[in-house]
């Protein structure tokens, strides 16, 4: 009913509608959107949009950073919402030379970055209420996780497993959005002295001695078993693996800085220090 | 396909020249279909009223002049001097496996893509901004063009370059390349893995107006004056002291071949990205097509290179649209088992 109503508004107004037929491009971007209730009016989404997953039977344009001009023209988009670094430059110079809308969204892992997101999109959308009411609650649930953080005395130590392919571990170092959550879930980084997600060696894993082990929840050969914890000579040995302190998560949801970020801190800090801490 | 069969059938070959209008008039069907086809599903008959000037939005204009012209011109000159300058090579060398990347090309280019994907965050903004997005084809030509002259320097002593230097220099020089590339990876953020990826497969996407501008003046002067080294390749293939006894000025048809290859490859690897595969097969397919002849092997290869080219690029457009597939896995994917057949084939026909 409410999109009813916000469609025929746009239809009187087109000079500042905010798109009937919009694309999203960029996961965090189409997860806002829809947050926002805007899921009917998108057309097409890239391969980094699978959350929820019903977005998923959209047309997928390809990967953000690899995208056909013509591909995402033939959807007859009049709004495009992407993510600062979609490409390459020349597409995105002739999805402009078009005429259709085309919004970038800046790009900051923090709380305040989330937030200017979640504006940013809605003012794309011309949904500005809804924008602000999110982010307010987004903010909201950040700046409790923060509080329940900051209120932690014994900060366990969590290694973020990326993946686990023949035995070599590649973990999330410093300014990852892996240490991001870690943080804002009251935990401290195991995996510190190098930047980004890097392989590091079994002896290191086992000074970084985590209390938990955390890793994406996948499909198929990219996920990584209990059992291939257990057998690793160095993980089997941290007190993560002794306590069967394994945890998985959706990877959008775990490292996406989205609307969801608050509920991944919250659930990270349960299975860190119990239900009853919060 | 269809001028293959006189080999097939028997060892007669057909007329070079037939050859050579065939190949021209099948680039020329490729190039109208590739105009035709696309994901927006503007067809011909539309494009047909854009051409007379009337009648087209502006969405169908941009989507012709904008996106489908010049990822045409660039497939066909990018396909034209691969093929071009794997004919060179291949002659110049005496060796059926040379490819444009024996010269360096390849590896150079590859290593000053990835420095810039890489590294091209650490640029002074006033350089970054000046470049733009052109840093990485930028540091792709000049990576080529550096290991090219390099190769050359090395194999070259008291006025005369030695081959067989130049291939083995190219292989230490390609080790290079791959081991500071892979320190490079190693430093890269998952970002910029992807577009590393995406580079090495090679694709069409980035095609404009003023990058085909950029890349004309160095591809097309070799595609235009390689024929004049056709009859110095066609005597270097009875040896080098042999052609030089056959008034062959061997030292200069071989300093011409290298730079020439250096331009065309270079520009080409720089505007497109890794496309393998055209530049080893096309000539090969001639040889057998029409015999060894660089005067015909030349102009032909050109012909070929760029149909082939813009062939799988329009299946690399239009099989997983909207969104597209690497060029380079079209390419191979095609060419390979295509060249597979044909050699078996011959083999065949031969032994009977």
């Amino acid at each position: 009913m409410k999109a009813l109503t916000l469609s025929a508004l746009l239809l009187a107004s087109p000079a500042l509608a905010g798109g009937e037929r919009v694309i999203t491009l960029g996961g965090s971007v189409t997860e806002i959107a829809v947050a926002l209730g805007a899921q009917d009016r998108l057309v097409a989404r890239d391969t980094t949009s699978n959350f929820p997953p019903e977005i998923e039977a959209l047309p997928d344009v390809g990967y953000i950073r690899a995208l056909s001009a013509e591909g995402v023209l033939s959807l007859d988009p009049d709004l495009i919402v992407a993510e600062g670094d979609a490409g390459p430059q020349q597409a995105v110079d002739v999805l402009k030379e078009t005429g259709v809308p085309f919004v970038l969204v800046p790009e900051d892992p923090t709380p305040q970055g989330i937030a200017d997101k979640i504006t940013a999109v809605a003012a794309a959308l011309d949904m500005p209420e809804a924008g602000a009411a999110l982010a307010a609650q987004v903010q909201e649930g950040l700046a409790a996780a923060e509080a329940r953080a900051a209120a932690v005395t014994d900060r366990k130590r969590v290694l973020f497993i990326l993946s686990l392919q023949g035995g070599r571990i590649m973990a999330g170092g410093e300014g990852t959005e892996a240490e991001g959550i870690i943080r804002l879930a009251g935990g401290e980084n195991a995996a510190t002295g190098f930047q980004g997600y890097k392989q590091i060696a079994d002896e290191a894993v086992l000074t970084a001695a985590p209390d938990l082990i955390l890793m994406m929840a996948r499909e198929g050969d990219l996920s990584i078993a209990d059992a291939d914890i257990l057998a690793h000579p160095a993980l089997a040995e941290t007190p993560a693996a002794r306590n069967g302190a394994l945890v998985r998560m959706d990877g959008m949801l775990l490292l996406g800085f989205g609307p969801r970020t608050p509920e991944a801190a919250r659930a990270l800090y349960d299975a860190l220090y119990g239900q009853a801490g919060g | 396909m269809v001028a293959l069969s006189p080999v097939a059938h028997g060892l007669a070959r057909p007329d070079p020249r037939r050859v050579t209008l065939l190949l021209a008039l099948g680039t020329l069907l490729l190039a109208l279909l590739s105009l035709g086809t696309g994901a927006a599903g503007l067809g011909p008959t539309e494009l047909l009223s854009a051409l007379t000037g009337e009648g087209l939005d502006r969405r169908a204009q941009v989507i012709l002049w904008d996106i489908r012209l010049p990822r045409l011109a660039l497939g066909l000159m990018v396909g034209a001097a691969l093929a071009v300058s794997g004919a060179l090579m291949q002659g110049l060398f005496r060796n059926p496996l040379a490819d444009p990347g024996i010269v360096g090309v390849g590896a150079g280019a590859g290593l000053g893509a990835v420095l810039a994907i890489v590294l091209g965050g650490l640029l002074p903004a006033g350089v970054a901004a000046f470049v733009g997005a052109h840093l990485v084809p930028l540091a792709a030509f000049l990576g080529g063009w550096v290991a090219t002259l390099l190769l050359y320097r090395v194999a070259t002593r008291g006025g005369r370059t030695s081959v067989a230097t130049m291939l083995l220099a190219g292989i230490a020089l390609g080790a290079l390349a791959g081991a500071l590339t892979g320190i490079l990876v190693y430093l890269a953020d998952d970002r910029q893995l992807r577009d590393l990826t995406f580079w090495g497969m090679g694709s069409l996407a980035g095609a404009s107006w003023p990058r085909i501008g950029a890349s004309l003046p160095l591809i097309l002067p070799v595609l235009v004056l390689s024929p004049l080294l056709a009859r110095g390749l066609n005597a270097l293939a009875l040896g080098e002291a042999q052609a030089a006894h056959m008034g062959i000025a061997v030292e200069r048809v071989k300093r011409f071949a290298i730079l020439g290859v250096a331009a065309a490859a270079g520009a080409a690897v720089a505007v497109a990205g890794g496309i393998g595969f055209v530049g080893i097969v096309v000539p090969h397919l001639l040889r057998l097509l029409g015999g060894p002849d660089h005067r015909h092997i030349l102009p032909q290869a050109a012909l070929l290179g760029g149909g082939l080219l813009v062939g799988a690029d329009m299946i690399a457009r239009s099989l997983v649209a909207p969104a597209e597939l690497p060029i380079g896995i079209v390419t191979a994917c095609l060419g390979a088992p295509v060249f597979l057949w044909i050699l078996l084939r011959r083999k065949g026909g031969m032994g009977l």
